[in-house]
């Protein structure tokens, strides 16, 4: 059980590596005193690690900048996808933290979205699991409520990456802070309208790109920076534990 | 009304806080003059004065990189620092710098002399608030991760209340409410504003409504203070001049635990209304003209602050309004200064002692928009954005099927009444479905007692019943975001509804095809009376 103490001391070493929003990596690196990580033939600036601790932290846990790659087929949204949508409020009875219903709560993904302008639903009616690994949508993505169900949601049905042209601040925390989705950032303008659910597409993030092999196209990819290997523990508490910042449950 | 003991309360806080870093550090680091100036000898005999300082400088640098923005080699020196007189770090710093309120409150809670936007920093919360939608989530997070039987940071600090879906047969959503009181009772939560007779919300006197206007109301909203919640619409406490805003519920289970969050310093976007407000204009006509302005994104991760002579003769409950709906413009937080209007609010609501800080004169703002409010127009936000604006006017041919009156935006005492003085001033009966859902008990109390002024002594609910409207239903956040089927006015069929609501996106208030035409208090009423979008200048002139 992580005690008051071990609490305190997280809050003592995370800012810099927890640094949340798109913009954050940039606004601690000026402050680095840390010697940059030697870059691999990277296409991106990925991050590096901001304090001493965090580096040493970082090296204990092999953590490593963003490599993950996913794969499959992808559901095309347009700008302005509000939570409403993602999880309409009448399924919010479900508890994110109870397995069984953060299942059903992947189930529900996307119903509040349109029929008319979105024919083909996110999750097949009786399944509980989304074919589409890749969400692609416009600008102002997951904005509106609060609401975590939001992103767990997503992330129950299986979906593993957003790729949207912006985020709401929360819906882009919330995805960081539960390591459900990787919310990232399409550099260009209008990429996701070249784009059709049920394109099989590729996202590098080493690479920071997202392969269209249905249209033969590729698009960039803002770096997801700092925000990643949090996403990819499993959350800003798993990455803490990981990272040796809290202490681990079974400690 | 600048509190001096807060302000003593917060600089020994400071105080302690720069101190605790050198606690970590081995004895070397503690006492680097002392070893270089006294005799090594009787400290440690086998070190070198040289390799002491070399210790001492590798100490400062590790120090320096480790602590990040505080970190200058040779700032800590001393063992202990000389006392110093209390005094508001973020007032008087070594080098003042210009902040907005925003910064102001952030700088004082994450004890920093001064903050630039884009800053990350631990803020220390005041208070915490959750209700029966994510409260569950949030206490399922914080036993996970804290232990099960974690205690919560401060038990005075947790604010917990049921105000989603209360009056409804949904099991699960009953449950959620258990689990919350269960909670309460296990934590000693000493603000938790339960409800337990479902059939009668006149039987639970501890049961308030709407978190955000019960928040305010028992005085849980204070000028300068962090307040937190796992609800977008918590940045309506702005209104006070308090740093408010909505977190999920990984972030609010982590703050349950320790009273801290990371949170990044937003830059600020000033808003500045001036002139007198026409009589036929309500805070809902603003915030929707600002909206439309700017858009649901342009103030992502920006804090948005009002000001002017028009802000400055709001009452709280429109002040409210204005910083309710920053959310829907993608804001962070919304800011009305704290003055006299917000002292007396607040007289006999809170004994807590707080300090109000305000924009200094030289403080950045990244923009400054200017609206001349004598001279806008009842407006409305079409289906389906809520930066769809449009005069009232304009959507005088757009036939409706109901209105609905309600919600921490619109369903407040002041909005109540707007809409009983419109209806007695026309004399006239509704001609669609009007729905009425007090946000609080105290306003539903309010709505049925208070006399509207110019009525010749009747209460809104008089003239409400008169008018045709369905008799004031339970307080909740009812069919404002759909919520269970059984939920009171909820939109089940594809209707067109005029709404004091907050949102107006596709399958809002329930039905994917239902449209929302977001309305002032007036303008809603106004519709009610024709059956069409009204804009209120017919009734009130």
């Amino acid at each position: 059980m992580a005690t008051a103490a071990t609490a305190l001391s997280l809050t003592e070493v995370a800012p810099a590596v927890l640094a949340l929003g798109p913009a954050a990596s940039r606004a601690f690196l000026h402050r680095s005193l840390v010697a940059p990580h030697r870059r691999p033939a990277l296409k991106c600036h990925h991050s590096r690690p901001l304090t001493a601790v965090a580096a040493a932290a970082a090296a204990a846990a092999g953590d490593s900048p963003s490599t993950a790659v996913f794969h499959g087929e992808c559901f095309v949204v347009g700008d302005n996808i509000d939570t409403d949508q993602i999880i309409p409020a009448e399924h919010l009875t479900l508890v994110p933290s109870k397995p069984d219903e953060y299942r059903k709560l992947g189930s529900f993904a996307f119903v509040g979205l349109p029929s008319a302008a979105y024919p083909t639903p996110f999750v097949a009616p009786g399944e509980e699991k989304s074919r589409y690994a890749v969400i692609i949508g416009g600008a102002n993505f997951g904005c509106g409520s609060s609401r975590e169900h939001a992103p767990v949601a997503l992330g129950a049905a299986g979906a593993r990456a957003v790729l949207a042209e912006s985020y709401a601040r929360i819906f882009f925390r919330n995805s960081v802070a539960t390591g459900e989705v990787y919310p990232i950032e399409l550099a260009d303008t209008g990429a996701w309208k070249e784009c059709k659910t049920g394109d099989v597409v590729t996202v590098d993030l080493a690479n920071c790109i997202m392969i269209n092999h249905t249209s033969g196209k590729q698009h960039k990819l803002k770096p997801i920076g700092d925000a990643g290997p949090v996403i990819e523990a499993g959350g800003i508490f798993a990455y803490a534990r990981k990272t040796g910042m809290i202490a681990s449950k079974s400690a | 009304m600048a509190s001096i003991s807060a302000a003593a309360k917060a600089s020994s806080a400071a105080f302690v806080h720069r101190v605790l870093p050198s606690r970590r550090l081995s004895v070397a680091s503690l006492f680097p003059q002392k070893l270089l100036y006294s005799d090594p000898l009787l400290a440690f005999p086998p070190l070198s004065q040289n390799e002491l300082a070399a210790a001492a400088a590798t100490q400062r640098q590790r120090r320096a990189s480790a602590s990040g923005r505080r970190a200058r080699p040779g700032r800590i020196r001393a063992v202990a620092t000389p006392s110093r007189a209390p005094r508001a770090p973020a007032s008087t710093g070594s080098v003042k710098s210009a902040m907005t309120t925003t910064e102001k409150i952030l700088a004082r809670a994450s004890e920093h002399a001064s903050l630039e936007p884009g800053e990350n920093v631990w803020v220390n919360v005041d208070v915490l608030m959750t209700h029966d939608v994510c409260g569950p989530g949030t206490i399922g997070i914080f036993k996970q991760e804290f232990g099960e039987d974690a205690k919560v940071w401060d038990r005075e600090k947790v604010v917990i209340i049921p105000d989603h879906y209360i009056f409804t047969s949904d099991e699960r959503a009953n449950r959620n409410v258990d689990i919350l009181r269960d909670f309460c009772t296990e934590q000693s939560i000493k603000y938790f504003y339960d409800i337990k007779d479902l059939s009668n919300f006149k039987a639970n006197p501890d049961y308030k409504g709407v978190c955000h206007v019960a928040l305010a109301q028992e005085g849980h909203c204070r000028p300068g203070e962090v307040l937190l919640g796992t609800d977008s619409h918590t940045c309506n406490a702005g209104a006070f001049g308090q740093f408010a805003t909505g977190i999920g519920n990984t972030d609010a289970g982590f703050v349950m635990g320790t009273g801290k969050a990371l949170l990044k310093v937003p830059p600020t976007i000033r808003f500045v209304l001036d002139g007198e407000m026409p009589p036929y204009l309500l805070a809902k006509d603003l915030i929707l003209q600002i909206i439309g302005e700017i858009s649901v994104s342009g103030a992502t991760y920006k804090s948005m602050e009002f000001v002017g002579s028009t802000v400055e003769s709001l009452n709280m409950e429109e002040r409210m309004t204005l910083c309710n709906m920053v959310i829907e413009a993608g804001g962070k937080n919304g800011v009305v200064p704290a003055d006299e209007t917000t002292f007396k609010y607040l007289e006999g609501k809170t004994s807590v002692e707080y300090e109000p800080v305000y924009s200094d004169a030289q403080a950045r703002f990244v923009s400054d928009y200017r609206f001349d409010v004598s001279k806008l127009e009842p407006v409305v936000a079409k289906p389906h954005s809520p930066d769809n604006r449009a005069l009232a006017r304009e959507c005088k041919d757009v036939k409706i099927d109901r209105v609905y009156i309600g919600s921490c935006t619109g369903g407040k005492t002041e909005d109540f009444f707007a809409a009983a003085k419109l209806f007695f001033a026309s004399g006239k009966k509704v001609k669609v479905p009007t729905f009425l859902v007090p946000a609080t008990q105290k306003v539903w109390m309010d709505v049925y007692s208070i006399p509207v002024p110019g009525t010749g002594g009747k209460t809104c609910s008089q003239i409400f019943e008169e008018a045709g409207c369905d008799t004031p239903a339970s307080p909740s956040c009812g069919a404002c975001l759909g919520g269970p089927r059984d939920t009171y006015a909820r939109m089940n069929e594809p209707m067109v509804c005029v709404s004091t609501t907050n949102r107006n996106f596709p399958g809002r208030m329930g039905h994917k095809e239902g449209q929302i035409y977001l309305a002032s208090p007036y303008t809603a009423a106004a519709s009610a009376l024709t059956g069409y979008v009204t804009d209120p200048r017919d009734f009130l002139q």
